[in-house]
């Protein structure tokens, strides 16, 4: 059966994300001044075809130490929708 | 004569001005589809600058698993030269050809300017015509240039010499010598053997004195001397 799975790509903490830092403080510009440690990574969404959420999972986290983050750079986090 | 492919990517745009670079200095330099799946018998390969795959997901990580890809991690096992130039060093990182990532450069905007570099390794496959500790002004244009590596790896690299290449402060230059915020002011670096090497300035865009300086053509003069002697000597 088809799963639908999402997945958040965070750079590591403690590496420098400058996007992360623009974005806060541009939220201090608009007087957003309790926003700190902003990080901004990607979203990516997909379907796969797995008999068991836990085997989804276990398939998109192959994806991800291969293609999907960097293991050097990029943490991420698994969620497989609830049906 | 000695034979060098430059890899042509969807999304490469480098590859003319490094074919040229290469045949002025004396190679036979010939273009290789990405879609390729041996390196038609070339000497070395180099991966040339653009922005393969619209740099989808993250710089090089697409171009990582083209088919011709295959035979450049066959040819780096066997002692062969691959030089990556700009995005071909994002490529050759996220193929686990060279350690590290690059990532966005820490002031957020794409930077194409001079840097002023320092040779700090002159037995690679393409710096053997420089002296060592020789300085040079060469261009960068990336966005992505930002050298990372775990602190371990980074410190190896300095114990093995493996930085090759490392951005200089030099009196009377007016912008950040750092142009990207890399790790200990990395340009470029190689492996062990000095066979595989990446950088993120642009020789090929430097290599006639028409433009005013030719200060990157000894990096392909480098090269083809080397292939010339057989690159394991």
């Amino acid at each position: 059966m088809t799963q639908r799975v999402h997945v958040r790509v965070i750079p590591r903490s403690g590496l420098l994300d400058p996007q992360g830092q623009a974005v806060e403080h541009a939220l201090a510009t608009l007087g957003f001044s309790g926003a700190t440690d902003v990080r901004i990574g990607k979203a990516i969404e997909l379907s796969v075809s797995a008999d068991s959420p836990a085997d989804a999972e276990a398939i998109v986290r192959r994806m991800c130490e291969q293609l999907l983050a960097n293991p050097v750079t990029e943490d991420f986090v698994i969620e497989v929708e609830a049906r | 004569m000695s034979r060098v492919a430059v890899i042509r990517f969807p999304g490469s745009n480098c590859e003319t001005e490094t074919l040229t670079a290469v045949t002025r200095a004396g190679g036979s330099a010939v273009l290789l589809d990405y879609r390729e799946t041996t390196l038609s018998g070339a000497d070395a390969v180099i991966l040339p600058g653009g922005f393969s795959y619209g740099d989808y997901l993250r710089s090089g990580a697409i171009a990582r698993f083209a088919p011709v890809m295959r035979a450049v991690q066959t040819h780096a096992a066997n002692g062969g030269a691959v030089i990556g130039i700009c995005n071909g060093f994002q490529v050759l990182c996220e193929a686990h050809l060279l350690p590290g990532a690059l990532l966005r450069n820490s002031q957020q905007r794409f930077v194409s300017r001079p840097v002023d570099v320092r040779i700090e390794r002159c037995d690679t496959v393409c710096t053997s015509d420089f002296t060592q500790g020789e300085l040079l002004r060469i261009p960068i244009a990336h966005g992505e240039g930002r050298y990372a590596a775990d602190p371990a790896m980074l410190e190896a690299l300095e114990r093995e010499g493996r930085v090759m290449l490392r951005y200089a402060a030099v009196a009377g230059a007016t912008a950040p010598h750092n142009p990207n915020g890399s790790a200990h002011d990395i340009a470029g670096i190689c492996n062990a053997r000095g066979t595989v090497v990446g950088f993120m300035p642009h020789p090929e865009r430097l290599a006639e004195q028409v433009l005013g300086s030719d200060a990157g053509h000894r990096f392909f003069t480098s090269l083809v001397k080397r292939l010339a002697l057989g690159v394991a000597a």
